[in-house]
């Protein structure tokens, strides 16, 4: 497979606001068609980001591209092909949803009439009620039928379930698969795991303007540990002495342990020296993962 | 804890729970607005008790003017009868219903602030959440427009004291009464709609009917009944009917009647308890007229399109209000004309603002200012409908469309450019119509305004270019244009600081020289204004 053109390609990119250094060297990646998570701690640069992707903000420093083009030149040009959800979506009053989905399908580069009538039956949507009468949640819903039904190349969304209930959440992800399956590139800043475990290719860990992490999960997975536990046949030896080995707690036969993923082979080694009754080991969840980086961010502070 | 801990209180406190925080809380975060409405109000009265003394220096001067008003019935429409030719009682014919309508208009937008507003933006339920009585908002909001309205009751009773104490007294507490009956009616009115707008909208549409059936009432009468000029009888039932009436019929410095304070204060309670009784029956955020559901499918298809969907009720509202207000003002100009014209100090003061030709036209040319002046406020709310956008966090997903942010600006600014042309047309014509003459000089007169208009208009857009912390300041210029245009004649200020204005540049028509030079300056002065403004929006970045 040949590396395709990248959705957005971000280098070094600088950005403050007066004091406070929002974006510090950030770099980020996003090839073409793959779904990618973009997540970080809250106030780590996430929107900031999206807002110089975007155009809306002007870097300080670093390069950014956006479908091959200068976001803050080429704004116009593409934007025609991008559609973007906002976290927090406000609409004006005396519109109704389905004319600022119509409007805002016009505005980018047009709407599928058809695609829109059927995510306004997914989503449960009236598209009569005025805007200042809708909920959290339905605001969203108006910006995510825009987007969905627009006719882009990539898609940006800014934490856009965080008002979804659950049944809305699984509309919403079956969404971001048919996207992906017709080829377009969506950037999805989220705080919901499950969801970016579920729908993303690769993410990228964002942290102080900074970028962390940056891989396929299976990538991020080797990184971090794996729990394990295990009844053994007889008394475990020599496990202390491994490298890569925390958190070992020994009753009897029975052990627990955390291991540094690359270190796994030595532990199940180890183990089948003492005889195997049971083993269970749970890859590292992305919420561990994650947590690791945001409490690495609450020691550095 | 028990049951009984919370039962400490009677239930009917307890509806008033938090009443004196929020009270305190309302005031502090009114704490410009309120003053100013206030000081504006006071200072009204006031300056108009002054430029009274100015201008009707002898009682035989002001003997004159009353006896005038008997015969004039548009200019009665305008101001209402004159009771008393003393000091005092001019300055309650004059004001009152000017005062009484201000102190409505700030009693309406304290109430609607603090009642459906709150509800509307979802803030109420926060702070009903917590240890706060049904009823608390409410009376709190009801509260601060009484402070409100006793503090300008207290200022006119206090600085029109020297004029007869019983009469600054009522004529104080009379301007008060009109606010408090607007603050419960917008109370009402409050519980009605689901949105602040509307509730605003309509009750400044109420204080518009008082304000029309007043003057039907006093135009139909003859001539005032205080036993100076009195034929007898009193007001007509109209007048009776508007609450701006029963301001007249108290009849300050005239004869006191105290008997109708009780009016204000029947009217205000009523109208409270009635606005209770609804709050007490409805769920937060709720109200009785459903909002009407909207098309599913929309025609808005570019960001021009969507900015005069955004501006096109406001820019309604104003153009009729100017071509009612021209048709009015052009009802009144011939007698207003020959009254000023009989006196020497007023005709020097309509000369300085409207132009040494002949009384009738600087009349007309005074009239065609005031209305630029106020389209100068127009054009102001207008250009910062790009701030309230920006600000609201709603330009953000339609620039994230293939929206340029100078077209998205356009949009508005067309709006707000053309809209002026359009207010001064409607004014034109309204002028012409009221006053019945051929209407070519006095639209031309309009449309001189325009350069001068767009020029204030110029300095809003710059100023939200550069930033949009510095926009607001906006405001603050059109307050300053206003206050010389408005006053600065009347205060004799030097003619370098009325220079400061744009308005103070342009010929005085019609009856004057037209002056090509000044209003092509102004224009220039705008379009490069203008054209600053549009790229500080283009280089800044967007906040949010």
């Amino acid at each position: 497979m040949t590396k395709a053109n990248p959705a957005i390609e971000v280098s070094g990119l600088h950005k403050s606001f007066g004091k406070t250094h929002a974006l510090d060297g950030l770099d980020l990646d996003v090839e073409t068609g793959e779904v990618h998570g973009f997540l970080g701690p809250n106030g780590s640069g996430k929107s900031t980001t999206i807002r110089v992707l975007l155009g809306l903000l002007r870097a300080d420093a670093g390069a950014a591209r956006v479908l091959g083009r200068d976001p803050w030149a080429d704004a116009v040009e593409v934007h025609r092909r991008i559609a973007y959800v906002p976290g927090d979506v406000t609409l004006w009053r005396n519109l109704s949803g389905g004319e600022v989905i119509d409007l805002y399908g016009r505005l980018r580069g047009g709407l599928d009439k058809r695609r829109r009538a059927d995510l306004v039956e997914r989503f449960e949507l009236d598209p009569t009620k005025k805007g200042r009468t809708y909920s959290k949640g339905n605001r969203q819903k108006v910006a995510l039928v825009a987007a969905f039904a627009s006719d882009v190349d990539l898609l940006i969304l800014d934490e856009p379930t965080s008002g979804l209930d659950p049944l809305m959440e699984e509309v919403f992800q079956r969404c971001v698969e048919e996207e992906r399956e017709r080829g377009r590139t969506v950037l999805l800043s989220s705080h919901i795991l499950s969801e970016v475990e579920e729908l993303c290719d690769r993410v990228s860990i964002i942290r102080r303007g900074q970028t962390v992490e940056s891989g396929s999960l299976a990538d991020l997975r080797h990184l971090t540990r794996t729990s394990v536990t295990a009844e053994l046949a007889g008394p475990p030896n020599g496990l202390t002495r491994l490298p890569g080995v925390h958190d070992l707690d020994v009753r009897g036969h029975r052990v627990r342990l955390q291991v540094d993923t690359d270190q796994l082979d030595a532990v199940l080694r180890s183990l089948s020296e003492s005889g195997v009754r049971s083993l269970t080991s749970t890859p590292p969840t992305l919420e561990e993962l994650f947590l690791r980086h945001y409490q690495d961010e609450a020691v550095t502070r | 804890m028990t049951a009984a801990a919370f039962d400490v209180r009677p239930v009917g406190s307890r509806q008033l729970a938090g009443t004196a925080t929020l009270l305190r809380f309302n005031l502090r975060r009114d704490r410009v607005t309120v003053p100013v409405w206030v000081a504006v109000t006071a200072l009204m009265v006031v300056s108009t008790t002054n430029s009274l003394r100015t201008v009707y220096a002898t009682p035989a001067e002001r003997a004159d003017i009353a006896r005038q008003m008997l015969t004039n019935n548009s200019l009665r429409a305008m101001y209402g009868p004159v009771f008393d030719d003393s000091l005092g009682g001019l300055t309650a014919w004059r004001i009152g219903v000017y005062a009484a309508v201000l102190a409505g208009i700030m009693s309406l937008v304290i109430v609607v602030r603090h009642t459906r507003d709150e509800e509307e933006s979802g803030r109420q339920e926060l702070v009903s959440s917590a240890m706060v009585g049904r009823r608390a908002p409410l009376t709190a909001a009801l509260l601060t427009a009484l402070v409100a309205n006793g503090v300008v009751a207290l200022l006119v009773a206090v600085s029109l004291a020297g004029q007869g104490t019983p009469g600054a007294l009522a004529f104080g507490l009379g301007i008060a009464g009109v606010g408090m009956v607007f603050a419960t009616m917008a109370a009402i009115v409050a519980q009605l709609t689901e949105s602040g707008r509307l509730a605003k909208g309509l009750t400044g549409g109420l204080i518009g009917a008082a304000f029309v059936l007043r003057a039907a009432g006093d135009s139909a009468t003859t001539g005032g009944t205080s036993q100076a000029f009195s034929t007898g009888g009193g007001s007509s039932v109209l007048t009776w009917i508007s609450p701006i009436g029963w301001l007249e019929n108290l009849r300050p410095f005239a004869g006191e009647r105290w008997w109708v304070l009780p009016l204000f204060v029947a009217a205000a309670v009523i109208q409270g308890a009635v606005a209770y009784e609804l709050a007490g029956r409805r769920d937060i955020g709720g109200g009785f007229v459903p909002t009407r559901p909207g098309p599913a499918q929309g025609r808005l298809g570019t960001a021009g399109a969507l900015a005069w969907r955004l501006q096109r009720g406001g820019l309604l509202g104003w153009g009729l209000g100017f071509l009612a207000g021209g048709a009015a003002f052009g009802g009144v100009t011939k007698g207003a004309a020959d009254l000023v014209g009989d006196n020497d100090n007023a005709r020097e003061i309509i000369e300085r603002m409207g132009g040494q030709s002949g009384i009738t036209d600087a009349f007309l040319a005074t009239m065609v200012g005031l209305f630029g002046l106020v389209a100068a406020l127009y054009i102001v709310s207008s250009v910062l409908r790009l701030h309230g956008e920006e600000t609201s966090q709603r330009a953000e997903p339609v620039l994230a469309c293939a929206v340029g942010r100078l077209r998205w600006a356009a949009g508005h600014l067309v709006v707000a450019l053309g809209g002026t042309v359009l207010l001064m047309l409607l004014a034109g014509v309204g002028l012409s119509l009221g006053y019945g003459a051929e209407s070519g000089p006095i639209l031309g007169a309009c449309l001189i305004q325009v350069p001068a208009i767009w020029a204030l208009g110029g300095l809003a857009v710059l100023l939200y270019g550069l930033s949009p912390q510095a926009a607001p300041a906006a405001w603050g210029a059109a307050g300053l244009i206003l206050f010389l245009g408005w006053i600065g004649p009347a205060l004799d200020l030097p003619q370098a600081v009325l220079d400061i204005s744009p308005f103070g540049h342009l010929p005085k028509l019609p009856g004057g020289e037209m002056a090509w030079g000044p209003v092509g300056v102004l224009a220039g002065i705008a379009g490069v204004l203008v054209a600053g403004g549009l790229a500080g929006v283009r280089r800044r970045d967007m906040t949010s």
